[in-house]
């Protein structure tokens, strides 16, 4: 598997002995840059955050080597002092994976934005370098801090210091509407870290400790103690708080309302990282405090609730994305959508059914799965926003329907989109597809169903805002002379036509989820409250909306290497998809020992029925794993076998559905067991 | 002396129940300002609290930053953000309301529930802390959890506050980047207030050092005298006896960084003198956290002072999403008064 | 012993209190007051935790205490942040946005 990394062999054990400094410098290295540029002034601050880059890059693929070559976690007690008393630090796969993915979106943003933020040569400091280059570099740190923090408090102060350079990148631009949307972030925020807090307080009060692997280590130990699961309640009541309150920072979708304007209303260096990289800190956090700490008994049922929350993002994101008048808005309410797809991973990775497939030792498809969409989106969406920036310097707008010609102006750029468009949609061959094929393995796998059909309407969903984008900005000029004046607005009235059909159908298919009605009533508002904003910047614009429909014209150039990082962002999450599924046993370096342990439980089941795990879970999904499996393998891998892969792909969904017959109806058993637990 | 016991339960019962009427009185009464005086008052109380709790290092941690400087804060934002006029709004809300009450009922229910039920005895580091404490060369046992055990905390503690700091001088109108900070100053401040901070000044400084001083054995310490300066600092600002900072002068930065800075050195040198990052070479404990607590204590009072003291004021005329905003009606800003440039920024 | 257990029963009606505020504030001002509130309950809570947990000559557990210290200096941070934006945006708009974001938040 690493067979290129075994010339480094010797490389790496020297960098073995020096893994304790690696992994402060993860926090150190960020951290000093960030307060000699603060001190230095905004033109030291670009200069020092660009050297910043290669460095932290360098450290972040020394560690992910590492990891990968130890094949264990690496760990760290800071000061010397063992961990109930002090403060531990951990690498493991996935973290070292999402340290890799945070440093590359970083080093793409970084040199994007010098265009953006470059402090004018006639004074010798400005506002807004300053501010953006110290946050970038304290959001990276903070970042790492959330990846290798091992420490509830610790984490609690990272994510505050996530927070902090967060927020204030959403109103860089100073105008009211960024302000107000940067207010209301930074208010949901802070509810969700207090709440956060609170578990920990609640977790230390019962265990006395607030290192994660510790209090995973207690709760499991009191709970194979006594026979039934002994549990603190107030484990429990911690859990869900904390669980709420980074929720309410990942805008999973009740607690959705702050993220359209505030990503959408930051400048698009910014508004790439808060989509790409932020919301996945507090993600990270959740994952963790459910793969680790969760009490098992009461996994499967919140898990279920969890992901019906992630099925509503889908839908509401995709329907809201359609909607959208502006590519950023767009944009933002996509990520809403993708960050759903994320919580779909719970109820397939905590399913009882799942147990048969890990005996042989396999990483999840959920599991690989749900952290491919988070990394692939991660690259998509950071080239999709920074693609957006570019186009709206070039066009001087963002508005979707006026986007005619694009396709000659920015080429490639457009292109970028495009691929990132395939990513999100899980179209092959892209990242965003191998993950959502194996997240629609693991649904068919452990029998539920229901899942496949939020995946594949997601998909559909995606497509179609997407689409708008592409036609749009594939319009030649000779068509947009044709349609030039009532096309526009044809347009955007035969956007909202379709959308009460659309919205009965996903408010019927979420019963169960309290259709968020008032979104659909604010966003629109905003967005139309953006666009007096937008031409006032630029003055005389309103006269030339007509011609520019007629005639596209650069407003103003932009650099071809600006298009080129776009591009760049965007292959990686294409090529996320050509990674043979192997390589991605990394994920499993320091966690598939604590998967297992959690799901064994499980293999002597506590509430479960013993009837249904031989009848419907043992025998059937051998089968269809191996039947999928037979279909699957050689499709990430080899790019030879993609263009059948779309016709393969409803195909094989089919049929599986069908010949595991016994499926739906194990599946009712099942869900009339949970019903049965305490 | 159950007598005594009594009575130290009634003093805590009537403690506790004015504390939470004092809560309630911050969320329901209808005035921002009032609201704002309530929650000063609050934290005061809440001090008193911490006392009776045991914890003297958090009870003047309170009184200094939970309530001075935050009831500060909130009291200085509700003078300068008008008063919400009331509408006919909060009635047509009431369901939100009853579902907010239910749900914030069944939370401090269920809190509550699980708070009282955790495990007896309670799991505790009291006793690793105390057999570890010799080590430390600190007697304070909250100060050695602070500087030496979680180190790494107080660290990106200082970090964050550094961060904040930044967070709050971006939200600058472009235009004014270069003037000073403006919230405190009074135009005319009285005699009697400028005398008051002229004696005040020093004493303050004073009473600051001695109770950073005592940190390392007594409750005391870095962030209670750090706030205690940031607020006699403000004073003198608002008497008009000192002039705030301008943003680009660059020794006040240099001072809110020098703690995290000098932290870092030390616990850098850490890895090769103790083989650990954050970790003291023997012997040399005590001096080396003195000078961290000497820069932190700088560093805690500047950054809180420069929050303190505010934004620049914001100068319309060069702002252009602002042309639009003026055109509306704008509340009278008592920062607008005095909105000349002071442009002579560099010392 | 039952004064630790009127504490914790302030820490937790605080609790409730704050977020009741926080979600229903009429201001974004009034919900910066009702989230320090909603902290003060879960420092106090810790408190609580750091009392029960009193022992080896200490009057209370050191660690947790450590933490509410710590705490407090972040969420007087968070205010700070708060308090900028609220007067920014009182500033660059009038009081109407204002009174749209705590509308729109608590839908």
């Amino acid at each position: 598997m690493n067979s290129a990394l075994i010339n480094t062999s010797g490389l790496l054990a020297a960098l073995s002995g020096w893994s304790d400094e690696l992994l402060m410098m993860l926090l150190v290295v960020p951290v000093l840059a960030m307060l000699f540029g603060f001190v230095l002034g905004s033109r030291a601050a670009e200069r020092i955050a660009l050297l910043t880059l290669p460095l932290g890059l360098a450290l972040a693929v020394a560690v992910a080597a590492l990891v990968l070559d130890q094949g264990t976690p690496l760990s760290y007690d800071i000061g010397g002092w063992a961990s109930p008393l002090g403060v531990a630090l951990r690498v493991d796969g996935l973290s070292a994976v999402l340290l890799l993915t945070t440093a590359l979106v970083i080093t793409g943003v970084g040199l994007y934005a010098r265009a953006d933020f470059a402090t004018p040569a006639d004074v010798d400091e400005a506002r807004t370098p300053l501010a953006f280059w110290t946050l970038l570099l304290g959001l990276w740190a903070a970042l790492n801090a959330v990846f290798i923090g091992q420490d509830l408090f610790n984490l609690y102060v990272a994510i505050e210091l996530l927070t902090f350079t967060a927020v204030p990148l959403v109103c860089l631009k100073g105008s009211a509407e960024t302000l107000q949307a940067a207010l209301r972030y930074l208010l949901f925020a802070l509810l969700g870290s207090v709440l956060y807090l609170l578990g920990a307080a609640l977790l230390y009060g019962a265990y006395g400790t607030l290192d994660i692997g510790q209090l995973a280590a207690a709760m499991r130990g009191s709970g194979l103690a006594a026979a039934e699961p002994a549990v603190e309640p107030a484990a429990i009541a911690a859990v869900v708080l904390m669980t709420a309150g980074l929720l309410a920072k990942t805008a999973l979708v009740p607690l959705h309302l702050w993220l359209p304007p505030a990503h959408a209303g930051a400048p698009a260096a910014a508004s790439a990282i808060l989509s790409a990289l932020v919301v996945k800190g507090s993600f990270y956090l959740i994952f963790r405090l459910w793969i680790d700490l969760m009490p098992v008994v009461y996994t499967q049922q919140i898990a279920q609730g969890l992901a019906t929350l992630g099925a509503a993002a889908i839908l509401l994101g995709g329907i809201m994305a359609i909607r959208q008048a502006r590519l950023k808005m767009l944009i933002a309410y996509s990520t809403l959508a993708q960050l759903g797809y994320l919580f779909l991973i719970f109820p397939l990775l905590v399913s009882p059914v799942l147990v048969p497939t890990l005996a042989d030792g396999s990483t999840p498809a959920a599991w690989t799965g749900g952290v491919l969409q988070l990394v692939s989106h991660a690259f998509a969406k950071a080239s999709m926003f920074m693609g957006a920036g570019l186009i709206a310097i070039a066009l001087g707008h963002d508005r979707i329907a006026d986007l005619g010609g694009l396709s000659r102006l920015l080429p490639i750029t457009l292109v970028a989109f495009a691929l990132s468009g395939l990513s999100l949609m899980g179209l092959p061959p892209s990242g965003g597809f191998a993950a959502k094929w194996l997240l629609l393995r693991a649904a068919i796998e452990t029998g539920q169903w229901w899942w496949t059909l939020v995946i594949l309407f997601g998909g559909v969903l995606t497509g179609t805002y997407l689409y708008r984008v592409l036609a749009a900005a594939s319009f030649s000029e000779s068509d947009a002379d044709l349609a030039a004046g009532p096309a526009s607005r044809r347009q955007s009235e035969g956007v909202s036509e379709p959308l009460p059909k659309l919205a009965t159908g996903a408010s019927a298919e979420l019963a169960s989820a309290p259709p968020p009605e008032p979104a659909s009533e604010v966003s629109p508002e905003r967005a139309s409250v953006q666009s007096p904003r937008s031409s006032s910047q630029l003055p005389g614009q309103t006269g030339q909306v007509q011609s520019a429909q007629r005639q596209p014209r650069l407003q103003r150039p932009v650099a071809r290497s600006r298009e080129l990082i776009v591009l760049a962002l965007a292959l990686i999450s294409i090529a996320l998809g050509l990674v043979p599924l192997t390589s991605f046993e990394i994920l499993q370096i320091g966690r598939g020992g604590e998967a297992m342990a959690m799901l064994e439980p499980l293999a002597e089941p506590a509430g479960l029925s013993a009837f249904e795990l031989p009848a419907s879970g043992v025998t059937p999904v051998p089968s269809a794993t191996g039947f999928l499996a037979s279909v699957m393998e050689p499709l990430p891998g080899v790019a030879g076998s993609l263009p059948s892969a779309p016709e393969s792909l409803p195909t094989v969904a089919g049929p599986s559905t069908s010949s595991v017959a016994p499926l739906p109806s194990a599946v009712g058993a099942q869900s009339s067991a949970m019903g049965s637990l305490p | 002396m159950s007598a005594i016991f009594d009575l130290a339960l009634l003093a805590d019962f009537v403690l506790a129940a004015t504390a939470l009427l004092l809560g309630l009185w911050v969320i329901l009464t209808a005035d921002a300002l009032r609201a704002a005086i309530g929650f000063l008052v609050y934290g005061l109380l809440m001090a008193i609290v911490w006392i009776r709790l045991d914890a003297p290092d958090i009870a003047l941690t309170e009184a200094a930053i939970g309530g001075g400087l935050i009831g500060l804060l909130v009291l200085g934002a509700s003078t300068r953000v008008p008063p919400a006029p009331a509408t006919a709004r909060a009635r047509r809300r009431w369901p939100l309301h009853l579902l907010a009450a239910l749900l914030s009922a069944a939370v401090a229910l269920g809190l509550a529930a699980v708070v009282l039920s955790l495990p007896d005895p309670a799991p505790s580091l009291a006793a690793t802390v105390a057999a570890e404490l010799p080590a430390t060369a600190v007697e304070n046992p909250v100060t050695a959890v602070l500087m030496v055990f979680r180190a790494v905390d107080t660290l990106f503690e200082t970090v964050v506050l550094v961060l904040a700091l930044i967070a709050f001088w971006s939200l600058i109108p472009d235009a004014s980047w270069r003037q000073r900070l403006a919230w405190l100053p009074l135009p005319h401040p009285s005699p009697a207030l400028v005398l008051l901070a002229q004696i005040l000044l020093p004493l303050v400084i004073l009473v600051a050092l001695h109770l950073f001083w005592i940190g390392a054995s007594l409750p005391g310490g870095k962030f209670q005298a750090g706030a205690l300066l940031a607020g006699v600092w403000a004073l003198a600002m608002v008497a008009g006896v000192m002039q705030p900072p301008a943003v680009t002068q660059r020794l006040p930065r240099l001072l809110a960084v020098i703690g995290p800075l000098v932290f870092f050195a030390i616990g850098l040198a850490g890895i090769w003198l103790a083989g650990d990052f954050l970790a003291y070479p023997v012997g040399f404990e005590k001096p080396l956290i003195l000078l961290i607590e000497v820069v932190l204590l700088v560093s805690v009072a500047v950054v809180l002072g420069l929050i303190l003291a505010g934004l620049p004021a914001a100068t319309v005329s060069l702002q252009p999403q602002l042309q639009r905003a003026a055109s509306q009606p704008r509340p009278a800003l008592p920062s607008d008064q005095r909105s000349e440039p002071f442009l002579e920024d560099r010392p | 012993m039952s004064s630790v257990t009127f504490y914790a029963l302030l820490g937790s009606l605080l609790v409730g209190l704050g977020l009741y505020g926080v979600i229903v504030g009429a201001s974004a001002l009034r919900k910066i007051l009702a989230f320090n509130l909603l902290g003060s309950g879960v420092f106090l809570l810790f408190g609580v935790i750091a009392q029960r947990g009193a022992g080896a000559g200490f009057g209370g557990d050191p660690v947790p205490q450590a933490l509410v210290i710590t705490g407090l200096v972040v969420a007087f941070a968070a205010t700070a942040l708060a308090v900028g934006l609220l007067v920014r945006l009182g500033e660059s708009a009038g009081l109407d946005d204002v009174e749209d974001e705590s509308e729109g938040e608590s839908s």
